[in-house]
């Protein structure tokens, strides 16, 4: 659902990451958050999560501040689907979407038939029900990306932070798991999604946000946000954005290499 | 449903619709190439390797304890087509779990054939069925077709230590493996918070004392919390990577209740055996185990036990770290501070009434991860039985293979050291 961001600040230390970023996030969109590395991408997104505490302003996730919630309802609110995820130990894919269930069952109580069916659904949902019973560090990155999404879909909130979840897939996979996100997004959920390739701005999201040195440079439709001059000057390489197909897609090119 | 998604693929090949029971026969044929057959073969060359002196040592025993889940092993491979048609991979309980099924009744049966073989095994021979009948009488009358003396053997002497050995077995295996999850470290044993070190500080200091054995347990006791509880002091203050602080401050505070116990062997008094005394009780030895010793601890063992049990599939959360674990709506930080209560709780009292026994808090894990899989909901039992199981046949070989007693942290070490140095150059199993 929605996220109001109102002139939140946050610094690590004397390190300021976040200055005083505002911008509103309406019922089911899907947003890309571009910028270059240590921009504070990640950093916004554990501030929203209530991962990191100490920062400033006001968040609002369908409509509640997050850190007046418990964990819990926090859960029910917003999922996220961590960057890099390298698991210690070996489950079965069904056992991974399992956890979501975490939030609703005791401290010491164990899932029950409606929380497995749950599961399923999710992963039904997703695509890749015939996984369930595989090993999960055995299934592609790709595939391990979609099982974290059948993990957030489980835990039954209506927005999903994602940070770079195809930064480490091979081009296959990175399609396959956007246009998953794109229908997800289309089926009535929230999704932010932070990315390094402009260029997925276009076909897969509904709003573009530009962070750039702990700001917030541009909100609003890819088409307007994502100019020449705008990817031209927070990456520090000329390039030019064109169109395709009667505009119906547009791709960032580097300069340099065409005229050459 | 999914059309967009379905409609991306179904350009080259669909996965999901047509290809899926192939998939599907090929990861059931995958797993059975890759790491499975590898496990029964090592769980049976380990439990040969600690079930044959002491069958060796006791041919009047014919029920050998070779319960043990090998020969079920194989059964669960050949049923992967059992599913709905539907959905191919949704079927109510997959191989593996019905294989981890079949593991945990092969443990049982092997604990059950491992106490019954014990309760025989000894010096002094007892035949089965007046153990059986010993056994009886004390829920219905039974005419005594068996003498004073072995009686008294048999309920003060060999019953209190099988017990007490089930029990310490039991309870190092589950805190390890819970200490495992909760420090998502598969290398962590119980004693990684100095619960051990702190324990043999407290006996040594009730030895130079010269307190009886219900005081050396009870500072063990004591001194075995204490330190656990210094650790987390230390954790809770400092800042940065909680977790890595937390085993940082283990390692210091042991070496320093370490330290400790090497004064306390520089100043005991060789000649009135106090000095004997404290490095006995630092090997580890069931040795004169009676009834009061395991009354005193199946308190806090049966509490800390019952808590690990009950949290066994939180473990599993744990072990994908405190944010994933925060954003599925568990509290991680409140959810291991209880896994480590409950840890120490039955380490502290295991450590008490045993002193030091290492590895099998270590090696059982992990050898019930290769039998059952990492979930927690088959591996935490699966660690309670095996390891009382093995420290019970442990500590028959440490009390029959030689005249004169063999501590049984000495035997653990034997059989764990080179279990451990074979797990970690074996071929990966993914």
């Amino acid at each position: 659902m929605s996220i109001d961001v109102e002139r939140v600040s946050f610094s690590y230390g004397s390190h300021v990451v976040l200055r005083d970023l505002t911008f509103h996030i309406p019922d089911n969109t899907l947003v890309n958050v571009l910028g270059p590395n240590g921009v504070g991408k990640s950093t916004l997104f554990r501030c929203i999560l209530c991962l990191n505490g100490n920062w400033t302003g006001s968040i609002r996730v369908n409509g509640h501040d997050l850190r007046a919630l418990s964990v819990r309802d926090r859960a029910r609110e917003i999922a996220y689907i961590p960057q890099s995820h390298a698991p210690v130990y070996n489950y079965e894919v069904i056992d991974v979407v399992l956890m979501s269930a975490g939030g609703n069952i005791g401290l010491f109580g164990t899932p029950k038939r409606c929380h497995l069916d749950r599961a399923w659904e999710a992963l039904e949902r997703v695509g890749i029900a015939h996984l369930g019973h595989r090993p999960y560090t055995q299934i592609s990155g790709g595939e391990q990306q979609l099982v974290l999404i059948a993990r957030a879909i489980a835990q039954d909130a209506r927005t999903i932070i994602m940070d770079e979840p195809t930064s480490a897939l091979d081009y296959g996979n990175t399609v396959r798991v956007l246009s998953c996100v794109r229908q997800l997004a289309r089926e009535g959920m929230s999704i932010v999604q932070s990315t390094h390739q402009p260029d997925q701005a276009f076909l897969y999201s509904d709003k573009t946000l530009v962070i750039a040195d702990g700001r917030v440079l541009a909100f609003g439709d890819p088409k307007d946000v994502i100019t020449k001059e705008l990817v031209s000057a927070i990456y520090g390489v000329d390039v030019e954005v064109n169109s395709l197909y009667g505009d119906k897609v547009r791709v960032c090119v580097p300069i340099r290499e065409i005229e050459r | 449903m999914f059309s967009s998604l379905v409609e991306g693929r179904e350009q080259g090949r669909d996965p999901y619709l047509v290809q899926a029971p192939a998939t599907h026969a090929s990861a059931a044929a995958g797993a059975a190439a890759s790491g499975v057959p590898a496990t029964p073969a090592a769980t049976e060359a380990s439990a040969t390797r600690a079930t044959a002196p002491s069958a060796a040592q006791a041919p009047a025993a014919p029920t050998s304890p070779h319960g043990q889940p090998a020969p079920a092993a194989p059964s669960p491979q050949s049923a992967p087509g059992k599913g709905c048609p539907a959905c191919p991979g949704r079927t109510s309980s997959s191989a593996a779990t019905r294989h981890a099924r079949l593991v945990i009744i092969g443990l049982v049966v092997f604990v059950v054939a491992a106490v019954v073989a014990s309760l025989m095994l000894g010096r002094y021979p007892i035949s089965p069925d007046e153990a059986l009948g010993m056994l009886v009488s004390r829920l219905f009358p039974l005419d005594a077709f068996w003498t004073d003396q072995q009686a008294t053997l048999f309920f003060n002497v060999r019953l209190p230590r099988i017990l007490l050995g089930l029990m310490v077995g039991c309870s190092l295996a589950a805190a390890g493996a819970a200490f495992q999850g909760t420090f998502q470290n598969p290398l962590v044993s119980p004693d990684i918070l100095g619960a051990s070190q702190g324990a043999a500080f407290g006996a040594a200091i009730a030895i130079l004392l010269g307190a009886a054995a219900f005081g050396v347990s009870a500072s063990a006791f004591a001194f075995s919390i204490v330190a656990v509880l210094l650790v987390l002091l230390v954790g809770a203050r400092a800042k940065g990577n909680h977790l890595m602080v937390v085993v940082l401050a283990g390692v210091m505070v042991s070496s320093l209740f370490s330290a400790g116990v090497s004064y306390t062997k520089l100043v005991a008094d060789p000649a009135n055996g106090e000095l004997a005394d404290i490095t006995y009780w630092l090997m580890g030895s069931l040795t004169g185990a009676k009834t009061a010793d395991v009354q005193m601890a199946a308190v806090p063992m049966a509490a800390g036990l019952a808590v690990l049990f009950a949290l066994r599939w939180r473990i599993n959360i744990l072990t994908m770290g405190d944010d994933e674990a925060a954003t599925m709506g568990v509290n991680a930080r409140r959810t291991r501070i209880v896994v480590i209560a409950a840890a120490t709780l039955v380490t502290a009292s295991s450590v008490a009434v045993s002193g030091m026994i290492g590895w099998v808090g270590l090696v059982i894990p992990h050898l019930c991860r290769m039998l059952v899989g990492c979930d927690y909901r088959k591996l935490m039992p699966a660690s309670m039985l095996m390891g009382a199981g093995f420290l019970l046949l442990v500590d028959d070989i440490a009390r029959l293979a030689t005249t004169s007693e063999i501590p049984i942290g000495i035997l653990t070490a034997f059989v764990g050291a080179p279990f451990f140095l074979y797990l970690i150059t074996r071929k990966k199993q993914q």
